[in-house]
């Protein structure tokens, strides 16, 4: 590894291969939206959406942590620019699933959104990686990453939590194919663990939260396994 | 009498979409598996249809159905789920967990030749060919609404005869108290049965039971045929169980066994997740999933996202007159 030779792509090269990456992600949910308006996503245009983009926002999480560790195994540190962007996008596609949630799925029936986020462990669970998504998009502007120096490090590293939340909402929404989220989950605690060095750098505070988030995955896993009402 | 029918009349084509819809949809797809292979998003062939289906391949040729001739149903009070929708979307594990595989993975599934055969606590035990499971019985439309346990719903126009009158012909001894079905086990054309990933971690064959008296109900179906046709692969062709009260799971697919018993059978999803789905899993709108609202439910039917409806979930999925059949039990305990 250390007789490794970085790798550089000149500047306009990788302009435009930033350029496809946003117009791949975007184009893409587009799209689908479009084909779901126009009756084009199959019997139920609403799974669908729900479907799309909720593996959509957690492929990309997945994606924006493994960039860290391939640019620096592979010495390739104009890569680590797409991070942020990429997390950007997940949290974006969680927007929309939300708000397919909302606007489709239940047709704004607002009261029902509340009791489902609160009643439903999985929703809970997917609530939870979602508030901490949106927390992360906000305070990734530059002016507020600035602001908030090391700790900004400690906050983003939330991530990973995120990435769990969304293995373990997506594990408990199936009826029986626990294969798919079973591999998202392994995924994202290998990702942990080649990390584990820099996640052992944040503060008190942020372990404290860290164990907090796993106690109250805990208790809902329980929840989750009581007998039928 | 709950059913009334009109004269004879054979082959229907009622609300029938046209292939071009159908072909024009595939072709959207094939064009955006394109763009999808090309990018960083890799797909879950999980639970959906659609966007995310790029790794099917387009060669399989169409299964052939043929027109049948059956009483036309004259009862059509609510909006048909498109033909297009009720065949393109559809839980059939044994072809794949996402509700666009069946349809993509069953195109070349043999039906003829066929075997059905009625036999455990019977005088007279039965089997069927498959030329036989159309000309045994005379076949009449039912319109049914079905009540996935996902809850969404189609209403679709069946055309089947009574299970009545089959276990009548075989003649139930009178120890009989359950019916218990199984599809065919064929792992070498059903991918689902091949591997536990692609079939959902399913014990197959997939097993399912009513009580005797739910299977002598009269409103309790075999279907051989749908929208006038005979049943395409992915729901249930050659012949399939159609139980409208219950949830959809129950309405078990390709049926090749039916034994009559004096124990309640074991059905597959009771065996997977018993807090989950019971025995009975009669539609009811006050019993929830552990994991979701039965309180309503989407229902299927043409349009975009902004013509979805959702409707109340009816107790029995509508059927009141069956409700006789439990009378006393307390339905919260025998979901
Ligand atoms: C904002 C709160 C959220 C709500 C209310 C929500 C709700 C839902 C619902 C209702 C479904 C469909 C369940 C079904 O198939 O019956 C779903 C699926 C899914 N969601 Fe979420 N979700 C939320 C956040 C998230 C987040 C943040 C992620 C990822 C990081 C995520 C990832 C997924 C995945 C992977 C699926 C499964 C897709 C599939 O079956 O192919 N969700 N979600």
């Amino acid at each position: 590894m250390i007789f490794k030779k970085p790798i550089r792509i000149g500047p306009t090269k990788f302009k435009i291969f930033q350029w496809m990456m946003h117009i791949v992600i975007l184009a893409w949910l587009i799209l689908v939206f479009y084909q779901g308006l126009t009756d084009q996503l199959g019997g139920d245009p609403v799974q669908s959406l729900l479907d799309f983009t909720g593996i959509g926002a957690l492929n990309l999480l997945v994606i924006s942590l493994v960039i860290s560790p391939i640019a620096s195994y592979l010495k390739f540190g104009q890569f680590i620019q797409l991070r942020r962007p990429i997390g950007l996008y997940s949290a974006f596609y969680a927007l929309s699933h939300l708000m397919v949630f909302i606007a489709f799925e239940l047709q704004f029936e607002m009261g029902l959104v509340l009791s489902e986020i609160i009643d439903r462990p999985y929703i809970t669970v997917g609530f939870t990686a979602f508030i901490i998504l949106s927390i992360l998009a906000i305070t990734s502007i530059n002016n507020i990453k600035k602001k908030m120096g090391r700790k900004w490090f400690t906050l983003h590293s939330l991530s990973y939590i995120a990435v769990i939340l969304g293995g373990i909402h997506y594990l408990w929404l199936v009826k029986s194919a626990w294969y798919e989220p079973a591999i998202y989950i392994i995924v994202s605690l290998l990702l942990i663990l080649l990390r584990r060095k820099k996640l052992q750098k944040c503060s008190n505070s942020a372990c404290m939260f860290i164990y907090t988030v796993l106690l109250y995955m805990h208790t809902t896993w329980i929840y989750r396994q009581r007998a039928p009402l | 009498m709950i059913f009334k029918f009109d004269k004879a009349n054979s082959l229907s084509e009622n609300d029938v979409t046209d292939e071009s819809i159908y072909k024009q949809r595939r072709d959207i797809l094939k064009k955006l598996g394109y763009l999808g292979a090309g990018s960083l998003l890799a797909a879950s062939g999980s639970a959906s249809a659609g966007p995310l289906d790029w790794f099917s391949s387009d060669k399989a040729e169409a299964f052939k159905t043929t027109p049948l001739s059956f009483k036309k149903s004259n009862l059509n009070l609510e909006i048909q789920t498109p033909e297009q929708k009720a065949t393109s979307y559809n839980n059939f594990y044994e072809f794949g967990t996402g509700k666009g595989d069946p349809v993509e993975k069953a195109q070349s599934f043999q039906v003829d030749p066929w075997s059905l055969s009625i036999e455990g606590l019977v005088e007279k035990p039965i089997t069927l060919g498959y030329e036989d499971l159309f000309s045994t019985f005379n076949l009449e439309e039912r319109i049914y609404r079905l009540r996935c346990v996902e809850a969404w719903s189609m209403v679709i126009p069946w055309v089947g005869f009574s299970l009545a009158s089959i276990i009548k012909k075989a003649q139930p001894l009178s120890s009989a108290k359950y019916v218990s079905f199984q599809t065919l086990y064929d792992p070498k054309q059903m991918p689902g049965q091949r591997s536990r990933f692609v079939g959902g971690g399913v014990d197959y064959p997939y097993v399912e039971g009513l009580r005797l008296d739910e299977a002598m109900q009269p409103l309790t179906m075999l279907s051989v045929g749908m929208y006038g046709k005979t049943l395409p692969p992915q729901n249930g062709a050659p012949i399939r169980l159609v139980v409208p009260w219950k949830y959809g799971f129950k309405s078990i697919k390709s049926i090749v066994k039916i034994v009559l018993t004096d124990k309640q059978p074991p059905t597959t999803w009771q065996n997977l997740a018993s807090d989950e789905y019971g025995f009975y899993a009669n539609v009811n709108p006050a019993v929830d999933h552990p994991r979701w609202s039965q309180a309503r439910e989407r229902r299927i039917t043409s349009g975009g996202l902004l013509t979805q409806n959702r409707i109340d979930t009816l107790p029995f999925n509508g059927y009141e007159e069956v409700a006789s059949l439990y009378k006393g039990m307390d339905l919260r305990k025998f979901y």
